[in-house]
């Protein structure tokens, strides 16, 4: 089988990926952390995307302006999340639930009232607007600058985590919620701040990948079950494991498109339903303990 | 004979803590059998594993000759084992002749219950909501019972799954001095086909209560022997003082 | 007292909602007589959800799964079985059911907002397919003329807006009376005790496993059920009647009823569905924003069931004394 065509499907796959691990790593933190399930998790990728459609114009001034706003506006939008759960924080997941999701029909529709109801069109800079011949084939230069610039997001992630006192307290949270109260850093303070985090992270992810998923009324349910399902897939609640199920759902969205288009619709219930399985085998073993 | 419960070389470890280390216990049928030592000595730890809630590292567990190490707690439940928790667990929602009910019901999943077997199951949970005192607040949810109650009633159920080995983890904890003389009383009472392990810090309850006394200390056994026998014994009382605090 | 107010609130708006039920084919014009059948299709999914949410505390958002696999196996298949509505329901079911038990692996060992997350990856990810798997479901455009259903041997088809409703009056009736019935004996107590400690039920030698995928499959099948009531009230169907929206909203329904009331969610997601067709007539440019609205203050003002099952991976209910560790949570971020 000849590899050529099928080179650009996968390095746009790997756009795609991190793109999506970027989107899903709010989530992780918002789940792990906080133990909140943020049904508005997509509609915050949205404000960052339609950001990026009001603003963008072809420069780089607009590229920087539209990502401050983007994130500064879906940073605040992860903040009225955590305001709106905090009187009712003690009620439980379905509460949670129900909150989130209403401010994301709330959120969805008053972006629809804005921006109206087409899915707006998004101006990459002028600079990075073509394609660029590499090894014989020709990539969108946006795809392979935006992947170089979602690694290094993906790395300091990485090290934020790894590295800083609030990462250390988040990875604390995670190993003992309790713990982290005697150290006199109340469940609130850690909500807003973990809601506020993933909202930047979303926002960013909005602005940056709207040229990769673009916004529109659509985008944040997609984000959000494309969000889940890596999340899912990887151990829910490790980064590393996002990360790769990010990566190899990039590779099923494009090049399992490209390779089996009839089968593509189950591709990914299938990678969910295998990965799924072979990890509930391992829970199986391990609770065969209790 | 066979034991009816016996612990072999049980280790457990929690990432690099030890918390037991090699543990051997042999338990006939019908002994009183008591687990002393100071905090961190492993005590619950041993009562976890006995009961199935944490696997060990090494060793095994056998429950009447048969080896149990890999079963869980439902099953090692329907072999005979009963247990009652540090903080009593009773189901809250449920009132306090649900809760014994569903430990007096069969324990298989989808088979065909006759008529007369549940009556039967209710009729063993009235009985036994009175012996523990409780006959009066049967429709009670469990959730509204003060900790005495609680107790009471966690003691109704899980005599209600017929065990032939207790497991008391302090039952005697956060008890008033009148309801540790109705727990003593209500031990002493059961029948000698029930066997009882049991963790308790006063030492009162398990000299009245138990013939023999094993002392853990930093997850090893330090002695076994008759009640008599371990006051006696110096290094004994001396490793139990320094670790009550 | 808050709470005793809630509670004879419900009681009287459910009489209300009942009444109205059953007089509604005498009352109202065709078009809402046949929107009331597609919301009472939904107001069964409820009670699956609320069987799951409520009873045996296992929050799911994913009903739309097999609610949807149901309503087109009771489309396909059951239509080229028999013209018969009984003979929809059963393979709807099935259908279900089915779809449950492919899903037990991933949901089976997972609780709380674990299982929240799992069962909306499911639940979108089954109507994704079905709007992408054209050749069996006609993809987003739906599949339409699904021919009209008998309700039993012998009978003449369902021809009527009100015919169509009062088939699925019958059979919501009957099915949730079932769900009634089985929930007052040995099934429902075994179900909320593990609701309130699973490790406390495994420590009485239940087979708790036993009883979580067996509640899961029954949900599944009455979700499925529910599916076929939804084609045979409105001839149609399409990946729209499943979105994520739906599952939301029957939470919403389940928590306005009273969680762990099966009857409550019956009535609860009827009124929710109903007010939310309402409103969109009324406003259709501002429905969503108003509905989410709704969302957020009916979750402030509502008390909803604190209690759903803890990850029963210790088997000790008890929170470990000091000289333990505690096992690693079942939620966290590893680097």
């Amino acid at each position: 089988m000849p590899v050529d065509p099928y080179v650009v499907p996968a390095v746009d796959g790997v756009a795609y990926g991190l793109l999506v691990f970027v989107a899903a790593s709010g989530l992780v933190l918002c789940f792990g952390v906080a133990g909140i399930l943020n049904l508005a998790h997509g509609t915050l990728f949205a404000i960052g995307g339609y950001t990026a459609a009001a603003l963008l114009d072809g420069g780089w001034a607009s590229l920087a302006l539209a990502l401050a706003v983007g994130v500064l506006a879906a940073t605040a939008a992860g903040a009225l999340v955590a305001v709106l759960l905090t009187r009712v924080a003690a009620a439980g997941h379905l509460t949670q639930a129900l909150v989130t999701f209403g401010v994301a029909l709330a959120g969805g529709s008053l972006l629809v009232a804005a921006f109206g109801p087409d899915d707006p069109p998004v101006r990459v800079p002028a600079a990075l607007d073509g394609s660029v011949a590499v090894a014989g084939h020709r990539y969108a230069a946006y795809r392979l600058v935006f992947i170089l610039v979602a690694a290094v997001l993906a790395g300091l992630l990485h090290l934020v985590v790894r590295r800083t006192r609030a990462g250390m307290l988040v990875r604390a949270a995670v190993d003992d919620a309790e713990m982290v109260a005697t150290l006199g850093v109340s469940p609130a303070v850690v909500r807003f701040g973990v809601l506020a985090a993933a909202g930047a992270l979303a926002g960013a992810a909005g602005v940056l990948g709207a040229p990769i998923i673009g916004p529109g009324p659509g985008t944040a349910d997609a984000v959000l079950l494309l969000s889940l399902v890596v999340v899912v897939l990887g151990g829910l609640g490790s980064m590393t494991g996002t990360l790769l199920a990010a990566l190899a759902v990039g590779q099923i969205q494009t090049l399992g498109v490209a390779l089996v288009p009839s089968a593509a619709p189950f591709l990914l219930f299938a990678a969910m339903a295998v990965v799924l399985a072979v990890r509930a085998r391992g829970l199986a073993t391990a609770r065969r303990a209790t | 004979m066979t034991p009816l419960l016996t612990a072999e070389a049980v280790t457990v470890r929690y990432g690099s803590l030890t918390a037991l280390d090699g543990v051997d216990l042999r338990l006939p049928l019908g002994q009183r059998h008591a687990l002393i030592g100071p905090n961190g000595a492993g005590k619950t730890t041993l009562l976890d594993v006995v009961a199935g809630a944490t696997r060990p590292a090494a060793g095994r567990i056998r429950l009447g000759g048969y080896d149990v190490t890999g079963l869980g707690p439902a099953a090692r439940a329907r072999r005979g084992l009963g247990r009652i928790h540090q903080r009593p667990a009773v189901w809250g929602s449920l009132t306090a002749r649900e809760n014994v009910l569903v430990a007096a019901l069969p324990r298989r999943a989808g088979r065909w219950q006759p008529a007369a077997r549940r009556r039967a199951a209710g009729r063993t949970a009235d009985a036994l909501l009175d012996r523990v005192g409780l006959g009066d607040l049967a429709a009670t949810p469990a959730g509204q019972f003060a900790h005495g109650q609680r107790r009471q009633l966690e003691i109704a159920v899980a005599l209600a799954g017929r065990p032939r080995l207790l497991l008391l983890d302090e039952p005697a904890a956060g008890l008033s001095a009148a309801e540790v003389g109705w727990l003593a009383e209500f031990l002493r009472g059961l029948p000698r086909a029930v066997a009882v392990l049991l963790v308790e810090h006063r030492l009162d309850l398990v000299y009245a209560l138990c013939d023999t006394v094993t002392v853990l200390r930093d997850g090893r056994t330090l002695a076994t022997g008759s009640p008599a026998e371990i006051r006696a014994s110096g290094p004994v009382r001396e490793a139990y003082a320094e670790g009550v605090t | 007292m808050r709470d005793r107010a809630v509670r004879a609130l419900r009681v009287a708006v459910a009489v209300a909602v009942l009444v109205g039920l059953v007089a509604a084919p005498w009352t109202v014009d065709d078009y809402t007589v046949a929107l009331l059948a597609r919301t009472l299709a939904l107001g069964l999914v409820a009670v699956s959800v609320a069987l799951l949410t409520g009873v045996a505390g296992l929050p799911t958002l994913g009903q739309t799964a097999p609610y949807a696999a149901g309503a087109y196996a009771g489309a396909v298949v059951g239509g080229q079985l028999s013209d018969v509505g009984p003979v929809h329901l059963l393979v709807a079911a099935g259908a279900g059911a089915a779809l449950a038990v492919v899903a037990l692996p991933l949901v089976l060992p997972a609780r709380g907002v674990v299982l929240l997350m799992i069962t909306l990856a499911v639940g979108e990810l089954a109507v994704v397919l079905a709007g992408r798997w054209t050749s069996v479901t006609g993809g987003t455009d739906g599949l339409a003329g699904i021919a009209a259903t008998r309700p039993l041997w012998g009978l003449p088809v369902l021809a009527t807006d009100r015919a169509r409703y009062l088939y699925t009056l019958v059979a919501v009736a009957a099915l949730t009376g079932l769900v009634l019935l089985v929930l007052r004996g040995r099934v429902g107590l075994l179900l909320r005790a593990g609701r309130d400690d699973e490790a406390r039920l495994r420590a009485s030698g239940h087979r708790v496993a036993a009883h979580v995928a067996g509640v899961h499959v029954a949900a599944g099948a009455i979700a499925g059920a529910a599916g076929s009531l939804l084609v045979t009230a409105q001839q149609y169907v399409s990946p729209a009647d499943f979105g994520f929206d739906t599952s939301a909203l029957l939470l919403l329904g389940v928590v306005v009823g009273g969680t762990a009331s099966v009857g409550g969610a019956l009535v609860g997601a009827v009124l929710v569905v109903a007010a939310r067709d309402w409103l969109f007539g009324a406003l259709p440019g501002q429905a969503p924003l108003v509905l989410g609205l709704a969302f957020v203050v009916v979750a402030h003002l509502l008390p909803t069931a604190r209690r759903t099952r803890r990850a029963g991976r210790g088997g000790s209910a008890t929170p470990r004394p000091s000289e333990v560790r505690r096992p690693p949570a079942v939620t966290g971020v590893r680097a």
